[in-house]
Parts: structure tokens; sequence; C-alpha cells
């Protein structure tokens, strides 16, 4: 397991509490997919419960284990770059990290694996605050890829791209296109794995999208539906989140060139 | 084997909770059957969330697993937006162990744990595209049965089901298997008389159309006979003797999303002889078997390990009788290995101050509310149900509570109950204002939630012959509480709708010609019943006038002593004249002491099998009041009250 470093703290940024915490990077494949971000928030406390990870408890009346998420991931997404930060109870090193994902391996659910989990320095900044982007695989149904470069490319040309979304129960119209940092498109898919909707000719078009997540995120659907609202988008996984560290771009935690596969060649959990 | 997860992925992100169809579930399993082996679907008549913790399902699914000549996969009812999906992508009811079609399993094996889910029972069977009722079905098609405690009274869904199971699974159901099995072998010898006619031979096993029903000139039921001379006359309940030899399940499902009663359940013991005389499950549970304590810490340390829950609940419907629960209990909390983090939870609390006590030593961790369930508003009303309670155990114990500090105390009562008057009634009241009172010496945010459900009479309990309050008679009791409690500040009145108690008190006492209606509020839409968004009275008293029958005549009459009930031909082991005389000693206001700790009453449970109450102690638990201790002479009795069922509850207001 790599031991990658730490991302430098954000500028500007409280740091949190001085308990010791676990940075767990994940992915989250297949049948498994289906689950809410709430579903995973407790598959995760059984599974580091079963796996007898020594975590931290909020304090009061109705303790909850202190596990902090990045940006959710919407139900039916793939992912090969989730991340949780967990507290713990005991100081860092009483805790063997570089054996906690086998220890969690045989506790977590068929499609959700661990890729890495690094020790914390104190004091680091949270998932939410620290990461700045994410990659998104995404996929169009039932489209060529000319078709969809076409409207990518209008998309990217014009000055504004307004979208409107509801917000805390008000309608908010907004230019999503300061969001938009890379936009392109990989060609045509013939075979849609993970769909998300059907598709009439089982055939899609992929497209790579880095959308900013700051000040408020960009979701691939609405990223598509400010592109052209007739698209229906029939898989989606994150691919990274990315942070800023000393003025350049870089993956929470790092597992190299080779460490990410490709969508398509992922080993599937159903 | 088939699967039918590539038609039904893409569908999935477009619905609600789409994680209740996944499988996964720590505990599942993907069986695969041996050539020749009986498949079970195991299914739960309701959604997901609600069906996954039946601890019953979960118990017959390892029990099958474990056979070499079995495979048991689990399925639910599909929420009206995937069903509607479903029917129109013609995808039929799938497993959701390995998506397997419905229809390729032997035995499709429903829990019946409600009357509302009724007519889902009849959806989910048109949904595997199995002929609904059970003379259209072929020799090829699965064997819809079904289990649970509304099989007590199974008329009602006479023409859906092939056989029907009362008791017990645990053993029956490896004889079941052996009976499709060697059918199956035979090349179906005799088509599908052939194997219900086996089947008929199980001990437990009842097969409705195998029995003719004759009605007399009044519509009550004249006779019910065996078509046939092999076929018992009367079909016994199972029971196993030993619950030590049964530590199931050994490997509880742990679901990937929220389900009620998310926790560990480790149930305790079987049966109960408190003898509430409203409490079917108490009554057709009997006797009484205990689960040995080193047992319960076993299964209990070695499920948080696997599982990773942080909640453990000890089911039974009275475990405070438990023997030796506060050791157990403190075993759980004091585990090193739980570091201070697990919470025990004591469902079906007694009313007193040593269940208190328990209450607060098992809930360091996790102090939320407690909940207890006096039933009745005064002493005549609990004599007559037999929860003696009185109301210094009752307040005893929410002055404990509160001094203890919690802040929410919950309170289950029950109305329209036999001879309730509105006295009676508004005793509901008084005992939640003196509670909120008692919480007023402690705490400023006191909150009591006092919950009121309608009473509906079921099969095999002493009430089964009283006619149950009228939807008008319900609403007023109902209406005189609210106005009540909205003069109380810090005292919440919830209900359950007196509409869902008509229809639940129409089908657990109702007979065979409930088969159409039933029937007609399915094709009409009526699913998921239990839910208010679905729930239609309308729909059901449309279709009683379309078939003829008297929706007074099924709930609201007074069943006379010598009248057939539709369930006589079975038994839950209770001797009738054991249940008549217990209602008669209810009309008159008399207690029954509970018989684990006095001389035996020969209700039956024990005797008809051969086998006694299993009770690790002989002596009564602390401190309990409830038919344990107390000697109800002195209990201070309202005089003033009649000792006979009043004739004006009888005819006036109830009707």
């Amino acid at each position: 397991m790599s031991e990658a470093p730490a991302p430098h703290a954000a500028e500007g940024r409280e740091p949190r509490g001085p308990a010791p915490r676990l940075r767990i990077r994940y992915s989250k494949q297949g049948k498994v997919r289906f689950t809410s971000h709430r579903d995973v928030a407790r598959i995760w406390e059984r599974a580091l419960r079963r796996a007898q990870i020594p975590i931290a408890y909020t304090e009061g009346f109705a303790p909850r284990p202190k596990l902090s998420f990045g940006l959710a991931l919407s139900t039916g997404y793939e992912s090969l770059g989730e991340y949780l930060d967990v507290a713990l109870r005991v100081p860092l090193d009483h805790v063997a990290v570089e054996q906690v994902p086998a220890l969690l391996a045989p506790a977590l659910p068929a499609g959700i694996e661990v890729q890495s989990v690094v020790a914390l320095p104190p004091g680091e900044p949270s998932l939410q605050q620290v990461v700045t982007s994410c990659t998104w695989h995404i996929e169009v149904g039932d489209l060529g890829p000319s078709d969809v470069a076409a409207g990518v490319a209008r998309a990217l040309e014009a000055t504004e791209l307004p979208l409107t979304r509801e917000r805390k129960g008000q309608t908010v119209t907004d230019d999503v296109r300061p969001a938009i940092l890379d936009l392109q498109v990989l060609g045509p898919v013939t075979e849609v794995v993970a769909p998300l909707a059907p598709t009439a000719t089982g055939t899609a078009t992929a497209l790579r999208a880095e959308l900013a997540t700051q000040p408020r995120a960009l979701r691939p659907t609405e990223l598509i539906a400010a592109i052209d609202p007739t698209w229906v988008v029939v898989r989606v996984t994150r691919l990274h989140q990315w942070t800023q560290a000393g003025g350049a771009r870089r993956e929470v935690i790092d597992l190299g060139p080779a460490a990410t596969p490709p969508p398509h060649a992922e080993r599937r959990a159903s | 084997m088939s699967s039918v997860w590539t038609q039904l992925e893409p569908h999935l992100a477009g619905v609600e909770r789409p994680a209740r169809y996944i499988g996964l579930e720590l505990g599942a399993r993907r069986p695969t059957a041996a050539e020749g082996a009986v498949s079970w679907l195991l299914t739960y008549p309701d959604t997901y969330e609600i069906g996954l913790p039946n601890q019953g399902l979960q118990i017959l699914y390892e029990i099958l697993n474990e056979r070499d000549d079995a495979v048991a996969e689990r399925t639910y009812a599909p929420w009206s937006d995937l069903e509607a999906v479903m029917r129109r992508e013609g995808i039929p009811l799938f497993s959701v162990d390995t998506h397997r079609p419905a229809h390729e399993f032997d035995v499709l094996a429903f829990n019946l744990s409600a009357e509302l889910t009724y007519t889902n029972l009849l959806n989910c069977v048109d949904l595997a595209g199995v002929p609904v009722r059970a003379a259209d079905r072929r020799p090829e098609h699965p064997l819809v049965v079904a289990g649970g405690h509304c099989t007590y009274n199974p008329e009602p869904l006479a023409d859906f089901l092939d056989a029907v199971v009362l008791g017990d699974g645990e053993e029956v159901v490896a004889e079941i298997t052996e009976v499709v099995r060697d059918w199956k072998a035979s090349g179906r010898a005799g088509g599908r008389d052939g194997v219900l006619r086996a089947l008929a031979q199980v001990p437990g096993v009842y097969v409705p159309s195998l029995y003719e029903v004759a009605y007399g000139d009044d519509g009550t039921i004249a006779a019910v006979t065996p078509r046939h001379p092999d076929v018992p006359e009367r079909v016994e309940k199972r029971t196993i003797a030993d619950l030590a030899e049964w530590p199931y399940p050994r490997r509880q499902l742990v679901p990937l999303t929220e389900v009620v009663h998310d926790r560990l359940n480790v149930e305790v013991f079987r049966g109960c002889t408190r003898g509430c005389r409203f409490c079917q499950a108490g009554m057709i549970t009997r006797p009484v078997r205990e689960r040995p304590a080193e047992q319960v810490r076993t299964m209990v340390s070695e499920g948080l390990r696997r599982t990773g829950y942080d909640e453990v609940a000890l089911t039974s419907l009275s475990t405070a009788d438990f023997s030796g629960i506060e050791e157990v209990v403190e075993g759980i909390v004091d585990d090193p290995a739980a570091c201070g983090q697990v919470s025990v939870s004591l469902p079906s609390l007694r009313v007193d101050a040593f269940t208190v006590g328990i209450a607060t030593q098992i809930q360091k961790a996790r102090r939320t509310g407690l909940t207890f369930a006096p039933e009745a508003g005064t002493w005549r009303m609990r004599q007559v149900i037999n929860k003696l309670i009185r109301e210094d155990d009752l307040y005893g114990a929410v002055e404990a509570a509160f001094a203890s500090g919690w802040r929410r105390v919950k309170l289950y009562f029950l109305t329209g109950l036999p001879s309730e008057t509105d006295e009676d009634t508004l005793g509901i009241l008084e005992l939640a204002r003196n509670c909120v009172e008692l919480g007023r010496r402690h705490t400023r945010n006191v909150s009591v939630k006092a919950s009121v459900g309608g009473f509906v009479p079921k099969p095999f309990t002493p009430f089964q012959w009283f006619g149950q309050n009228t939807l008008e008679e319900l609403e007023r009791k109902i209406g005189l509480l609210r106005d009540g409690a909205r003069k109380v500040k810090g005292l919440q009145l919830t209900w359950h709708d007196p509409k869902a108690s008509l229809v639940e008190g129409l089908l657990s006492r109702g007979d065979r010609r409930l088969g159409p209606v039933i029937e007609q509020v399915w094709r009409e839409g009526g699913t998921f019943q239990e839910w208010s968004e679905h729930f239609s009275l309308d729909r059901w008293l449309k279709a009683m006038a379309d078939h003829g029958l008297d929706v007074d005549w099924y709930v609201h009459r007074h069943r006379t002593e010598d009248e057939v009930l539709p369930w006589d031909h079975l038994s839950a082991g209770l001797h009738r004249d054991f249940l008549w005389q217990d209602w008669q000693d209810a009309l008159a206001e008399v207690g029954l002491p509970d018989c684990r700790w006095t001389p035996c009453y020969d209700c039956g449970a024990c005797t008809g099998y051969g086998i006694e109450h299993v009770v690790a102690s002989t002596t009564p638990p602390a401190g309990g009041s409830q038919g344990t201790g107390q000697d109800l002479s002195t209990a201070d009795r309202v005089t003033s009250v009649p000792v006979v069922l009043r004739t004006s509850s009888l005819t006036g207001a109830d009707r």
C-alpha cells in the first residue's frame, strides 16, 4: 500500500480538532452504487467496528462515530476515488496504518474497496475544505460523438451557461460556465455498463469533465442539463478528487499513474 | 438459473431507494441449487425496510440453505414506482439475492404478520407471473404457502394459498422440503393435488382446498369438513420444544440501507404466559421456552463482532421476565470488546421500577426514550384485559425514569376494549396527565407521548367472541382523548387510524367469503394498505357491498359460544373452553396471574404437546407486579362498576 504524503493544509483554514485521523481512499462500483450517501456512512461505521479499528465517538447522549466524508456521491454513480476521514480514540502510533486496508477488506460489501489509507497530520483541514474539483467520466445515451462534440463546443464557447436549480426551496439561476474546468469528448461507447437510465440503442458517447466543487459544486447531471436538457446521462463515474498544493493541482491521495484503472477495465462487483 | 438483473439495472436509478433491490447484505447467500433440490423464495409482502428484519424469515433462510436438498432466497414487495416499471417492462418479481425470477422457484413462502398486507401477497404472486387463485395453478407453477401469526385464521386467503403452516417453522420447513423434493423426483406424480395431499399429512400444514365449508341459514359456518378421509379434521400448530437447539439466526442479515429494527436481534425466549387477553401473540406462541443465558451471551457477543452493530435487542414478548436478565444485560454492557458503545434495547418492557433500573443500566450509551404499555386507563379495564398493572406500578416506573434522566416517555394504550366506558377511555388521559406531572418535578422539557390503537379482536384469544367497536365509536373515543389531550402541555397524543382497524378486524376474523373481496381490492389497486398514502377504506367497503357482504356482521357482531368460528378446524394448542372461561372471567373483571409461577390453568399449550415451560428460574422475577408476586385480592378494585359486561356496551354504544 502506497504511503503517500498527506496533502498540505489549505491557506487560511481553521485546523480541526486534535483527534488523530486516518484518511481512506476507496472505490464504489457495481450494484452497491445504488446505496445512498447516508447508507455508505452507515456501512463504514459498521465496517470499522467489524474490523476493530479504534474509532472515536462524539460526546453526549447519542454518541456517533466521528467520520467525515468528502463531497457526497449521488446514488447510482460509481467512483474510483472516494474519501473518508476517520477520527481515532488512540494515538496514531497505536495503529498499524499499513494493515488497515487488509482489516477492512472483508468487512466491506462487494463493490466497495479500500485503495489506500494514510495517517493525517494533526490540524489537516477536512475533505470538504481541501477538495476544489472532481474529474468525472460521463456517458450520454443514444447520441453519437459528433452530436455530443457539437453541444460541448457550443457550451465551451458560450460566455455564460445559465442553469436553473433548486436551492433551499428557492429557484436560482446562475452561470455554471466558470465551474467547467475541463470538458472533452472521449468517443463512442458500444455497450453501456453500470447504467443509470435505459438506452434505446445500448450505445452512448463518453465525456470527461473536471468540475469545480467550490464555491458550489457543479454536478455531472447539472452540467449535461446546462449543455442540452434533452441529453440523457446513462453512466457517471467519479475518477478523481483534486486539491491545491503549492499552486498545483493534485489528487487527495495519489495512487500513482498505474493505480487508477480506466473505467471500462475495472473489476465488476456484480 | 436466469437473472433479471440486466433488465432491471437501467431502471433502478429512477426509483426511490434502489438499494433495497440489490441484495449484497452481510449474511446474504447466492445459493446454487443442486439437481432435484427444492428452491424456496421467502417473501415478506411489504417493503424491504419492513420485511428484511423479520427474524422468522431470516431463521428459515439459514435453516433451508444449510440443507443439501434446499436453497432459499428472499424477496419483498417492490414499491409502487418499481412495480410500474416491472409491469411496463415485463420484469417479473425477482429474488434480491441472485435476481432470479420468482416463477423459477418451487415454493413462494410468505410471512403473514399483518392483515393489511394480504393484498400485497396477491400482488407478489401476480408479479411472479403465477395465477393468483390456487385453483388456476398448474403443476409447474410454484407452491404458494404462508406462515406467521396471521395464518391462525388463513380463511380469507384460502382461495390464494396452496398451503398454510401453523406455529414454529424451524422443523416443518424441512418436512415440507422433503415432500416437495420427492414429488418433483416422482415427475410431479398426481399433479398439484398429489403434492397438496402429501403436504396435508405433514403436522402443522393446512391445505385449504382440501376442506369444504358449509354455511347455515344465518350466515354462520355450519361445518368445515375434510374432503378426503386422510386429511386431518383439525390441524395442530407446530412447536419446537427447545430453543437452545435453534440458535438462529447465526448470521443475521445486515442490510446496506436503513430498515426498521436496524440492530442485532437475539431472541431470548418464545411464548408468553402473562395472559393479556387482547394479545394474540401471547396466546398462540405458548408455552414459554427460554434460551439458556449462556447461549444468549454467546449469540450477542459473536453477533456484535460479526455485524458491527452497536445496538442489540433482546427480543421476546416480555424480556424483563427472562431469568437472570440483569446478569445478561450487565455482561453485554460491561464486555470490554463493546468499548462502552453498545446499547441494549428491551422491547416490550414490563411496567415497573425494576425494569427502569435495568434500562438505566443499559442505556448508558444512548438515552432516547422509554416506552411502557399499560394498555388501558383504569384498573377495572386492566383487569378485564388481564394487564395487571396498578397505577402505582406505572407511576413508580415513570418516576424512576424521570429521576434517572429520561425526558421522554411513551405510553401505549388500546381503546375499544370489551366493556369499556368513557370513564375507562378518559382514564388514559388521566394516567398520561399524571405522568406529565411527575416529569415536571424533574425536568421542564417533559414529553409524554400517548399512542392509542383501536382494539381489533384476534382469533385464539379470549376476545375472539367480542364484537369490535364501530368506526364511529372508535372515532368518538379518540375524539374524547384528543380534546382532553389538547389541554395538557407536554402530552402528545397519536392514534392508529380507526379506518385501518376496521379493515384489520374484517380480515382477522373473516371467512372464505372474503376471498373475492380481497381480490377485488387488489385488482382496483389496493396494495400497500399498511401505508396511509395507499390505504382506502372506501375500496374495501365497495368490494364488500359488491359481493353482498355485511361489514357489521363480520366486524361488530358479538359471537356466541356455540358459533363455529372460521378457524375452529385449526388449533393453536389452546382449549376452546379455556378461552371461553377466560372470556367470562374478563367480563367478570377477574384477573389471572401468570402460570409460570402459579398452578396450571390447563390452557392446553403444554399438555397438548407433552412439553412444559422451559424457564431457568422457578421463582418470579424481582419487582414484577404483572401477575407475578401480586396478591390480586388486595388490589383496589373499582367496585362501582358492574362485574358483568353491560348490555349497553353490547348493543348501544358499540353499534
